[in-house]
């Protein structure tokens, strides 16, 4: 990634205004929780069990995470402009049939991935517009369209299955190969991941899309094109839950008219746990990441420590209750301190 | 003047015989207006009388339904605000409109970002840029501060700064003072003047009218989206001004009752809340104004706050007629017969999608409710009988608040705590962003309130309406209370002295 280099590559000299980089310092230091958090439980977890971090260990970690950090990636962006897609699920699944059905027919495996993605492409569009145009709660209308892809999924899937014996042995060994102990899937959402971030954080359009959840009347008033800007957010969100959907066939190599099922929620929490606040315009895919990879991680966890698994969905809502917790807590100290500075000033 | 506009010169943006209506209301009828480089024109007229839509049509917000732009003389159409950015129009809306959550130099970069190699943003530039801009205005802000929390004043030093970003070359300026003070004005009228000499044109839009005589070369007036006319400032008086927006003789602004005061109805001793305000005491009795000035965050609005009960205090002690009130409780407050008339009308006095008659039977639930139920009848009664005292124009009593202008807004504010017959009654800004006209019946209100025994905290930073209508003015400086000052004693310079902090008077 030659987009990577740039952002460590500059001299660290003027541009850090001697630490006062209040709101970046908030949220690294947000991040940094998530990150500790989620070493703390692995470090608890090896010291009770000396096996969970061979290499097969690290591997399934990862790609466990994978799929749900290019989903929630997505996410971010129309959470950050202060919508929502719950259709992500559903577009999860049928794109992962899509790209399956191709492959079934002799298609080659770059086809079959790129029929995901604008399978994820068309789904977000269709969301995109509903809501830019349709000035309806985006909550309301992804629900909506979680249903109607769902239908047209369970439709056209009917009782059908997608077996890994289905598919090119290759397409197959790629989902579960890897350097090392790092698999290619996790490869491929790390590149997405690094592109989104450096893209928002370095691009006008990506500023625009904090501006325009952060107050979303000023950004209309200061000629931001607000409309496609969330078209954008949603096509893109779209694409990657596409992209995640063939990812979810290389993986596992079985797809059926349920995949993706609730996949949604997972996505949303995995989001808030990372940080990214869910009025909008604060919060960074990093963060969702990590949120996506702790949650993620409670899975292997907990059986590692002989827990039964029937705990993981409730640790997952203490946890996504937990960073809410957090989020508000922080917010009050830094309003309070940025009063103090004003009277300060004034 | 240093550029009177010769006719021969063509002005930079002028608006020709415009029309626009929203359904069956006419916002405005065949207005024009030219605006010329060098030179400071008012926007003058009454709430509701056009002014809005005219600067969001220049803005390009709203397109006009008849009528031109002209830009150096061109028809131009602006299809949105992106391209009346791009000729080169700056507007700082009455409301700033920041993005909370993005640094100060992102806000005022957010349109024209300093770019690098592939179209990225250069930080670095932008930092140094900000830097630059907030040198040039005299303030000391921190340019990747976050724009959330920062006090009016420093919102719109933020907004002008975005304007002078792009080197504007028309500033319209909504109200920018309604919520600033002495100094504030001062230094934004620097920044004005400044301008001005660069050749920049400006429209300013002001409800304090010396204000529009001390810095405006020309008036534009308009009346219920008419346009009365366009004149020279040099040899009009404040009175014809004012006729001309109101169209008909305007009382005394400032209608003050001589009360003799009474027995201490509100008692304050020692109040502090920590970070915010220190040792405050002061007194109010019956029949008596005591007007509360200060600058903007120097911790007025919080220990009206505080006296009410919506925020806790730390130390000290609040009675009314000498019973202590408990601490953080709005509810024993009103009880006892407080009333607070807040600062932010929109945010914090109203429910803006609610009806006239519900917003002002709020206050009024306990009075009427039978058997658990809310007496629809009485609660309407009560609402309209209040709101014909007022002198509240609207069509219906039914109607959401939010159709009503904001002077109207601010009468049912009124109206619904005067409906709970207080003792005492603290406001707070009563009249900011509100026309002359209503700002005189306000005025008349409080006086005659003051009359009938009510003891009146008034908050303003508003100094000729602390100068016409108090009996006393106390004067807070960073927290704490400075000075004291009787009505026979206090000019602008004895409380701005006090305000500023520059010497107890």
């Amino acid at each position: 990634m030659t987009a990577t280099a740039p952002q460590q590559a500059p001299a660290p000299d003027v541009s850090e205004p001697d630490g006062t980089r209040l709101v970046d310092r908030v949220l690294r230091m947000r991040e940094l929780a998530i990150l500790a958090v989620f070493l703390v439980m692995i470090a608890v977890t090896q010291a009770g069990n000396s096996e969970f971090l061979s290499e097969q260990g690290i591997k399934d970690l990862l790609l466990n995470a994978t799929i749900l950090v290019l989903v929630a990636t997505g996410q971010s962006l129309v959470v950050i402009t202060r919508n929502v897609d719950l259709s992500v699920g559903s577009t999860l699944g049928i794109s992962a049939f899509a790209a399956g059905t191709c492959l079934q027919g002799g298609g080659s495996s770059v086809v079959a991935v790129l029929l995901a993605v604008l399978t994820g492409v068309g789904f977000g569009l269709l969301n995109g517009l509903l809501v830019s145009l349709g000035q309806v709660p985006a909550l309301v209308v992804t629900l909506g369209t979680l249903y109607v892809i769902r239908g047209i999924d369970s439709i056209w899937v009917g009782s059908r299955q997608i077996t890994a014996a289905d598919l090119p042995g290759g397409f197959v060994d790629f989902g579960s190969g890897g350097i090392f102990a790092v698999p290619y899937l996790a490869l491929i959402a790390l590149a997405v991941l690094v592109a989104t971030g450096y893209y928002l954080k370095h691009y006008g359009s990506g500023r625009e899309l904090y501006a325009l959840g952060s107050n979303p009347e000023a950004a209309r008033l200061a000629g931001i094109p607000v409309r496609k800007r969330i078209l954008a957010a949603y096509t893109f969100c779209g694409a990657l839950a596409g992209l995640a959907g063939a990812l979810y066939l290389a993986r596992f190599g079985n797809v059926d008219s349920g995949t993706g099922n609730g996949y949604e929620l997972t996505v949303v929490s995995a989001v808030v746990v990372g940080g990214v606040v869910f009025t909008g315009g604060s919060g960074s895919v990093y963060g969702a990441a990590l949120g996506a990879l702790l949650l993620t991680s409670v899975n292997s966890v907990l059986p590692a420590l002989g827990v039964s698994s029937v705990w993981v969905l409730a640790i997952n809502g203490i946890l996504l209750i937990l960073a809410i917790a957090v989020d508000r807590i922080v917010a009050l100290r830094v309003a309070s301190a940025l009063k103090k500075r004003n009277v300060r000033h004034a | 003047m240093t550029h009177p506009s010769d006719p021969g010169q063509i002005p930079v943006l002028a608006l020709q015989g415009i029309s626009k209506s929203f359904g069956a209301v006419r916002a405005l009828r065949e207005v024009s207006l030219e605006l010329f480089p060098g030179e400071v024109h008012a926007l003058a007229g009454e709430n509701g009388a056009g002014k809005s839509t005219l600067i969001k049509t220049l803005a390009g917000v709203h397109r006009p339904d008849a009528g031109q732009v002209l830009l150096d003389g061109a028809p131009v159409v602006f299809h949105g605000p992106g391209d009346a950015r791009d000729a080169g129009i700056a507007v700082i809306y009455q409301e700033p409109t920041l993005f909370p959550d993005l640094s100060i130099a992102e806000n005022i970069f957010m349109s024209r970002r300093p770019r690098r190699t592939l179209g990225r943003i250069d930080h670095k530039a932008t930092h140094a840029a900000t830097a630059a801009l907030m040198r040039r205005l005299g303030v000391d802000l921190d340019p990747d501060r976050p724009a959330r929390g920062l006090s009016i004043a420093d919102q719109q030093i933020v907004e002008i700064a975005k304007a002078l970003s792009f080197d504007a070359r028309v500033l319209i300026m909504d109200e920018p003072t309604a919520a600033l003070t002495g100094s504030e004005v001062a230094r934004l009228f620097g920044v004005v003047r400044t301008l001005r000499e660069q050749g920049a044109a400006v429209l300013f839009i002001s409800h304090r009218l010396e204000e529009i005589f001390e810095i405006c070369q020309k008036v534009t007036t308009l009346r219920d989206g008419a346009w009365i006319g366009s004149e020279s400032l040099a040899g009009m008086t404040e009175d014809d001004l004012v006729r001309r927006m109101v169209g008909r003789d305007l009382d005394e602004l400032y209608p003050k009752q001589d009360v003799a005061p009474g027995e201490v109805a509100l008692s304050v001793r020692r109040l502090t809340r920590e970070g915010v305000f220190t040792d405050v005491s002061f007194e109010v009795r019956r029949g008596e104004i005591v007007g509360l000035a200060g600058l903007v965050g120097a911790g007025r609005t919080e220990v009206a706050r505080a006296v009410f009960g919506v925020d806790r205090w730390d130390a000290g002690e609040v009675t009314v007629d000498g019973r202590p009130l408990a601490n953080g409780a709005p509810s024993t407050a009103m009880a006892a017969g407080l009333a607070l008339v807040p600062e932010d009308r929109r945010a914090q006095g109203l429910v803006m999608n609610m009806s006239i008659e519900r917003n002002i039977g709020l206050t009024g639930l306990r009075t009427t409710v039978r058997a658990g139920l809310v007496d629809r009848g009485a609660e309407r009664s009560r609402s309209l009988d209040w709101a014909v005292k007022l002198q509240v124009k609207y069509a219906r009593i039914a109607d959401a608040v939010s159709t009503l202008s904001g002077g109207n807004q601010q009468k049912v504010v009124l109206a619904k705590w005067l409906a709970t017959r207080p003792k005492v009654l603290i406001v707070d800004e009563p009249t900011r962003g509100i026309d002359v006209g209503t700002k005189a019946e306000v005025h008349r209100l409080l006086s005659e309130l003051a009359a009938d025994g009510v003891a009146v905290l008034m908050i303003s930073s508003d100094l000729p309406e602390i100068l016409g209508m108090a009996d006393r003015v106390l004067v807070m400086h960073e927290g704490r209370l400075t000075a004291e000052i009787p009505r026979s004693d206090a000019t602008e310079e004895t409380v701005m002295a006090a305000a500023t902090g520059r010497a107890a008077a």
